[in-house]
């Protein structure tokens, strides 16, 4: 399969940036897909692991944040578990949701970012998750509020969802984490 | 045996069932499990997806808490165990790294205390032999698929759970237990957990394929080691039921709740009530 790529929209691309985020040297890869081979969503996206890969090395700038597989990943590592040269292609692809997320990348159906945001904001709330509010959050969101709405019931009646957030983490630390985190965004560029 | 024990947030919510049938198979075996006191959220995959420092120093806050205690850490959950020990090998790999997380929670951390997956736990330092004599009743030959899914093998480097590509670790538990452990393709493939609620098409497929496998290999019920497999598989079913027009009818379990039942303990303390699919094809061959 021949990769095209249009003109890079970034200088240089985003080669560099992402190996450093990462840490995963892209210059290994030899194309064998073997990433793409088992990878447990490529066939249902339109863009694949070894593509991203290729089009890194190529020369992709921003426009490589907009493909379906940076949210589609489930992080499930096959392709890093299964690459000859040990490319971290997970890595790669956590690093793109990041640059994805800071340059406002197009959002894709799903809204993986929304849900992550809101599991980190009660986090960050209560120290642990609280599912309740985060799904409540994200439906709203993603005006979905109707979707599984029948699960709620036997979920509650079997205990698999507290009504009341979980007590007892050290809030302290927790709160002090992410004021850190917050204060180091955007420092990886 | 005593360990420093990390629930994780499922053990609260979406895997009681987990928590409570591992609690009740240490407590009858003598393994003393001591929760770590203020343990945090591992972050999950939003904090590996959101910022890789976060993601090493939320695991590492809670594995700092354990070094306290002077224990080593034992996980059930799946996805805290692999977080956890990512956190490890980040620390212990990259001195910047390192640094980054000392900076994060105002403590240094080395990587040092030893993660275990409660499995690892028993057939590791508890042992099979050991375990064969506890057991009451057996699984009378009932046909187990052995689901071990990504967070538990994948990366190796990282976990060092067994074999990548086929692991028996649950297997060799279940013939233990008088079980037919099945010869299956689906052992690692992944269950789509991380799209649960952002992409419920995608789990229906990706577990949907799993359970026709494990049916189609002639499988009883299903048995995990992972609160997202479970709930994918299990909280799912009737979705993937929905979608393919065909009845599946699939208990899954985890395997501590088997291992509880042969132990003789009763259900409710297992937490079978639970379930969404009911297991009663796992309590008519125990009959």
């Amino acid at each position: 399969m021949a990769v095209k790529i249009k003109k890079p929209t970034t200088e240089n691309g985003l080669r560099k940036i992402v190996e450093e985020m990462s840490g995963v040297d892209l210059g290994t890869c030899y194309q064998c897909k073997k990433c793409t081979s088992g990878c447990p969503v490529a066939r249902l996206t339109k863009s694949v692991p070894s593509e991203i890969i290729r089009r890194l090395h190529l020369g992709a700038g921003n426009e490589l944040l907009d493909s379906d597989l940076i949210w589609m990943c489930l992080s499930c590592e096959t392709c890093y578990s299964r690459c000859p040269m040990q490319i971290n292609t997970a890595a790669v692809i956590d690093a793109l949701r990041v640059l994805a997320v800071e340059k406002k990348a197009a959002v894709q159906q799903g809204n993986v970012p929304l849900m992550n945001s809101m599991f980190l904001k009660t986090v960050e709330t209560f120290g642990r998750t609280y599912d309740l509010a985060m799904i409540m959050a994200y439906k709203l969101g993603t005006g979905s509020i109707m979707s599984d709405t029948e699960k709620f019931p036997a979920m509650l009646q079997k205990g698999k969802m507290a009504l009341l957030p979980h007590s007892g983490a050290d809030k302290q630390v927790v709160k002090r984490i992410f004021k850190k985190s917050q204060q180091s965004k955007g420092t990886v560029k | 045996m005593k360990y420093a024990y990390y629930p994780g947030c499922s053990a609260h919510s979406t895997a009681r069932d987990m928590h409570e049938s591992a609690a009740a198979v240490a407590r009858v075996l003598g393994i003393e499990l001591v929760e770590i006191k203020g343990w945090l959220c591992c972050g999950a995959t939003a904090a590996h997806q959101t910022d890789r420092v976060l993601a090493a120093a939320l695991p590492a806050a809670n594995l700092i808490l354990a070094k306290e205690m002077g224990l080593d850490t034992v996980v059930n959950c799946a996805a805290c165990y692999n977080r956890m020990k990512t956190s490890n090998h980040e620390v212990s790999t990259s001195p910047s790294m390192k640094a980054k997380v000392a900076d994060s929670i105002g403590k240094e951390y080395d990587g040092s205390v030893a993660v275990k997956h409660f499995v690892e736990v028993l057939l590791g330092e508890y042992g099979l032999d050991k375990l064969r004599k506890r057991f009451k009743q057996s699984l009378n030959g009932l046909k187990v698929a052995c689901y071990y899914g990504c967070f538990l093998v994948r990366p190796h480097e990282v976990t060092g759970f067994d074999d990548p590509e086929n692991p028996t670790s649950l297997d060799r538990l279940v013939t233990a237990m008088g079980g037919v452990s099945l010869d299956w393709p689906h052992k690692v493939e992944c269950c789509g957990g991380g799209l649960n609620l952002t992409r419920t098409d995608v789990v229906v497929k990706l577990s949907g394929s799993i359970i026709e496998m494990a049916k189609a290999s002639g499988a009883d019920c299903i048995t995990v080691a992972c609160p997202m497999c479970q709930a994918s598989l299990d909280l799912r079913q009737k979705d993937i039921e929905k979608e393919t027009g065909k009845k599946l009818d699939m208990p899954v379990v985890y395997i501590t709740q088997l291992l509880g039942l042969c132990l003789g303990i009763p259900q409710k303390e297992l937490g079978l009530n639970r379930l969404m699919v009911e297991p009663k094809a796992i309590l008519q061959a125990m009959k």
